[in-house]
């Protein structure tokens, strides 16, 4: 069986919805070739789709390869990686689309990026202001008259003052900084808006205003794809959830159910809320495995109570689990 | 017994972020300190840690008083500390081994014969596997060094700890992992504990009692 892309299609881990989906993520994997033949399998066979005015949290430990799939969205994966499968945003593949397709008609128009360090993103040596009349200029048909105008509009959809349009990136709070980065994200007016770790290293009144304001904007239509460790922050805004584990996504599933009752249904999944510290707070034992020495089989399995001689074979994703021992959903009977 | 008594600290002489605050740890006790980022605590973790001279204030160890800090402070002093900061890679040396980050204290004081079995020892503790104590910073994630930067903390067998934000860029797992390997430090070390930070599910379920940075005892300046 080769782990990189399965001969027989998977049946597909989230609910078909309605309307077409903003991003349609299918199989998806990413290979780094290392010096000496080794290879890092950083992300395996993800697929989801995200409908518009929905928010999907991607969750994991660090390393566990969800921003790396966050880069190959984008087209800023390093050099010596491969991908396979397809990443459609409405009929466009992002995986196939040219370095200068990606430039000139993805990044910051059709895909909106809140990054991860808002004080790293913006520059350090410009005003806000003229760094939104810049991105307005670049991105938008907006005349040199209308500038100004258009910027502060900017301002005011991230709810960034206009009395601080004129300060420099250092002068902010770690907030206010973070409004200024999802103004600039915000210009292009992108249908798709990819935030990667946007709470990272802030207070939990600003964790929880970041990620409202993110809600908001997902509200009105755009479809946000939230890449975090922050559960709490998941929980917070999350319409679904689709969990990482060693480059796989090994649960997809509705927040509600998820954070709530009855609960993940990957064991992986469930250490993971329980390591909280408002729940349980026991550590999972021992650590991810290494990306380039997976096994072949379930790569929780040194970790998990739950595996048997059939967990060394690959679990394929069954309702959005990809587990052979998953949690009975009881709760729900279907 | 850690006591802070008055401590007026911060960067700039006429702008202190911290004036004249009090705070005590008892014997084997551990502390949690809440308070947003910037109000000043970190400052005051410092000082207790005596990695920052205050401006004015008393800090007394387990009943001796201190009279210098950083180089300053007498070595038995010094090392009663250990110290975990937030961001791992600001406090990791990128051109050291994670082995030789782990055993750096007890280079610098001389006791380089004890590191390879203390590494070990603490290697299994944090959980380090010993494929990756030969890495270097870049080659690990934020969980897997701050791992090792806890395990350099313990590696002289501290009577206190001072965590300043050690879980804030962990995962769920990975932060509960290093509050476990603290405690069971603590309980076998009896060492005394500040933990300061921003979330209070997580210290309230940590520590012995919690205390928020705006109600610690402050002493109205008389006369200034
Ligand atoms: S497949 Fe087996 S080892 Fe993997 S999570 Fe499920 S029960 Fe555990």
């Amino acid at each position: 069986m080769s782990p990189v892309n399965p001969v027989t299609p998977v049946s597909p881990v989230h609910p078909v919805s309605p309307t077409s989906p903003v991003l349609s993520v299918d199989n998806l994997s990413v290979r780094f070739r290392m010096r000496g033949g080794r290879q890092i399998a950083a992300v395996s066979d993800a697929s989801f789709a995200l409908a518009p005015g929905e928010c999907l949290a991607l969750i994991g430990e660090s390393g566990c390869g969800k921003s790396v799939l966050a880069s190959a969205l984008l087209g800023l994966l390093p050099r010596n990686a491969e991908t396979t499968g397809r990443a459609l945003l409405g009929d466009l593949d992002l995986l196939a689309a040219d370095e200068r397709t990606l430039a000139r008609t993805v990044r910051g128009r059709r895909i909106g990026l809140v990054p991860q360090s808002p004080s790293a993103h913006l520059t350090p040596v410009r005003t806000v202001r003229s760094q939104l009349e810049e991105t307005v200029r670049e991105l938008t048909g907006v005349p040199k008259a209308g500038l100004r105008e258009a910027a502060e509009a900017a301002a005011e959809r991230a709810a960034f003052p206009a009395t601080h349009l004129d300060r420099h990136p250092h002068q902010l709070s770690g907030g206010l900084a973070q409004r200024a980065a999802t103004a600039l994200a915000l210009v292009g007016d992108a249908p798709l808006l990819l935030a990667d770790e946007p709470t990272t290293g802030l207070d939990r009144d600003l964790v929880d205003r970041t990620v409202d304001e993110l809600r908001r904007h997902a509200d009105t239509g755009r479809a946000l794809l939230m890449i975090t460790h922050d559960l709490a922050a998941a929980r917070r805004i999350a319409d679904r959830v689709a969990v990482m584990y060693a480059g796989r996504i090994v649960e997809i599933a509705d927040a509600p159910a998820f954070f709530g009752a009855p609960g993940p249904r990957h064991p992986y999944a469930r250490a993971l809320l329980d390591a909280l510290p408002e729940r349980a707070f026991t550590p999972i034992p021992g650590m991810p495995p290494e990306l380039g020495d997976l096994p072949d089989g379930c790569a929780f399995a040194p970790r998990c109570a739950r595996a048997s001689a059939r967990c060394e074979t690959l679990p394929a994703p069954v309702d959005g689990v990809a587990c052979h021992h998953p949690e009975e959903a009881t709760a729900c009977s279907n | 017994m850690l006591e802070l008594s008055r401590i007026t600290a911060g960067y700039d002489r006429r702008a202190p972020v911290v004036r004249e605050v009090s705070l005590t740890v008892g014997a084997g006790r551990s502390v949690g300190l809440l308070g947003p980022s910037g109000c000043g605590k970190s400052t005051l973790a410092r000082v207790a840690a005596l990695l920052h001279r205050p401006d004015s204030g008393t800090v007394v160890i387990d009943g001796v008083p201190v009279r210098g800090w950083r180089h300053r402070a007498p070595r038995e002093q010094r090392t009663a500390f250990g110290v975990v900061f937030q961001q791992p890679r600001l406090a990791a040396d990128p051109r050291m081994r994670l082995a030789d980050l782990i055993a750096e204290p007890l280079r610098a004081t001389g006791r380089r014969d004890e590191a390879a079995a203390a590494v070990a020892g603490l290697a299994g503790r944090v959980g380090l596997s010993r494929e990756l104590l030969g890495r270097r910073p870049h080659e690990v994630s934020d969980g897997q060094l701050q791992r090792a930067c806890l395990a350099r903390a313990l590696v002289l067998r501290p009577r206190w700890l001072i965590c300043d934000e050690m879980t804030a860029m962990l995962d769920a797992s990975t932060s509960a992992a290093l509050v476990a390997a603290v405690e069971t430090y603590r309980a076998e070390s009896g060492a005394g504990l500040l933990a300061v930070g921003h979330d209070s599910v997580l210290l309230n379920r940590w520590c012995d009692e919690t205390v928020h940075w705006d109600e610690l005892p402050r002493e109205s300046r008389s006369g200034v």
